[in-house]
């Protein structure tokens, strides 16, 4: 796999080897092109593209026309509809796996050998995480915009102001985070597209023992018990709240966020660590 | 492969059904995620959705009940994702090709590949028939129920395979086959395997529902479990089935005279 794309002529795109003399501009330099990378190939490839895309938004066709009368079941309570109901779902599944599909194209790059040049190029290797999770923070909004804009057409309901819309931006860009740097642990350790179940189940599985069809009340049995603890069931009453115009678990999902971005974070400065030590 | 060469039909498809069943047994991902994925979605969905049960007209109190007939579909889905892996893999590494060096049939390879995806297909609907006794769900059908409840969930996995094959010997790639997947899910979610068709709201859903073939498959496996002896509902099921196998073993059939004239 050839460079292209690091600096394409004319673009404004900054250059690995023209980093500044201190380690923060050096960060941001590599950084920022590794995400205009990412972007780049990511836009420009429709094989990388559509299925980020189609993925959230069959969910929501298929979950937001099929299971729509589960808004008349008892205690079903959400003013907003069903739409809306599982629009904010979808935004929090599309932030997550936009950062999965990310994970993909590192174990791509580490495959195809751009990966090792890319370490031997930067001259500060924590960027290259950084830019991998600016270009998944890209994509996810980009999805995020389709699947609301598909919403809207289909006669979504949107009660939440555009403070609110942007506030359950900023935390899908904050799952977004989180999974890519989950991801990028996996994929700097493996170093492999076989290690792709492993960066997209676990993120699958927490998602779906959230309450993605009801209410969390409304979810019955052992998912019931696990969802309560499941950080996913914040991030997801949260975006419900933000989509109704009745913002809840604010505070919380945010805490979630900041802590599981930690860890995330750590995960993957050792799956940097470990890519050195393999060269 | 001399006895290939020597042999007559019947014991080439064994041979190379011998061969596709190795295959599968061989590659503990393709046993045991095909297994698992179907039923940790089961339970999830059973803890999910169960509020569904309240609304008037659904036609079980346990979701888990509604439920059951989905793994056996996905299970289907499954084989016929990694029959058609198989399948293309021999032809990417050229083995369809050294095959058609020797007086084997073309019935005889279609038959043997299928016989990897058959296999699959009885072992996971066995397992999901006993995973749902064993979490408490009952068939309504009784014993011979189960039965033709078995039968009918190999004949779908059968159908599916048959599909599969066609894919991978229509298009020769395991990536073209990895690519088709994503379809054979949007059939599944696009019909009535999560929701009875006469509660879903959405018009347009509703006749995508009616009209997808796969919203009849689940329904006849639904109806042993959860409604007794439903005769149109296991008429509509087998003939659809039986109608896939038709079309898709003569598809794949075509696509290998075609496959084999151009090697």
């Amino acid at each position: 796999m050839s460079t292209r794309g690091l600096r394409p002529p004319g673009t404004g795109a900054p250059d690995l080897r023209r980093a500044g003399p201190g380690s923060l501009a050096r960060t941001r330099s590599v950084a920022l092109a590794v995400a205009w990378r990412g972007i780049h190939n990511a836009f420009t490839n429709p094989a990388f593209l559509l299925p980020s895309v189609l993925f959230p938004l069959f969910f929501f066709i298929a979950f937001a026309g099929g299971l729509s009368g589960l808004q008349n079941a008892p205690s079903f309570e959400f003013k907003s509809g069903y739409s809306s109901f599982q629009f904010a779902f979808v935004s929090v599944q599309a932030a997550a796996f936009g950062g999965v599909f990310t994970g993909f194209a590192i174990a791509a790059d580490f495959e195809l050998g751009f990966a090792r040049r890319l370490l031997l190029a930067a001259p500060n290797r924590g960027g290259i995480v950084i830019g991998y999770m600016l270009s998944a923070m890209a994509r996810a909004a980009f999805v995020i915009g389709v699947v609301f804009i598909a919403g809207l057409i289909s006669g979504m309901r949107i009660d939440g102001s555009l403070g609110d819309l942007l506030a359950l931006l900023v935390m899908a860009l904050g799952v977004s985070a989180i999974a890519t740097l989950w991801a990028t642990g996996i994929a700097m350790r493996l170093r492999t597209m076989q290690a792709a179940p492993l960066m997209q189940m676990p993120i699958f599985i927490l998602l779906f023992l959230a309450p993605v069809y009801v209410p969390l009340d409304l979810v019955v049995g052992w998912v019931h018990d696990v969802a309560r603890f499941n950080p996913a069931t914040a991030f997801l009453e949260a975006a419900r709240g933000f989509v109704s115009g009745e913002p809840t678990k604010v505070a919380v999902s945010m805490a979630c966020i900041a802590g599981l971005g930690a860890l995330a974070a750590l995960w993957a400065r050792g799956g940097l660590a470990s890519a050195e030590r393999a060269g | 492969m001399s006895a290939l060469a020597a042999g007559s039909t019947p014991a080439q498809v064994g041979l190379l059904a011998g061969r596709a069943v190795r295959h599968v047994v061989r590659a503990p991902a393709q046993v045991v995620f095909p297994i698992v994925f179907p039923l940790v979605l089961l339970a999830v969905n059973a803890s999910g959705l169960d509020a569904a049960t309240k609304l008037p007209g659904f036609p079980t109190t346990s979701y888990l009940d509604f439920a059951l007939a989905v793994p056996f579909m996905q299970g289907a889905l499954f084989a016929a994702l990694n029959g058609g892996q198989d399948l293309a893999r021999d032809i990417e590494g050229g083995f369809l090709d050294r095959l058609a060096l020797t007086p084997m049939t073309g019935s005889a390879l279609i038959a043997g590949q299928l016989g990897g995806a058959l296999f699959m297909g009885v072992v996971s609907a066995l397992i999901y028939l006993i995973v749902g006794l064993l979490i408490g769900t009952g068939i309504a059908a009784g014993f011979g129920g189960a039965l033709v409840l078995l039968a009918l969930a190999v004949t779908i996995s059968f159908a599916f395979a048959c599909l599969g094959t066609f894919v991978a010997l229509r298009a020769g790639s395991g990536q073209a086959v990895q690519g088709f997947f994503p379809l054979f899910f949007v059939l599944l979610f696009l019909s009535s395997a999560f929701f009875p068709r006469d509660l879903i709201e959405q018009d347009w859903f509703a006749a995508v529902a009616t009209y997808n073939p796969v919203s009849y498959l689940v329904e006849g496996i639904r109806s042993l479990v959860i409604s007794g002896w439903d005769g149109q509902a296991l008429a509509q099921a087998f003939g659809i089935a039986a109608v896939m196998i038709a079309v898709f073993l003569a598809l794949s059939a075509w696509a290998l005279r075609t496959r084999l004239a151009r090697t």
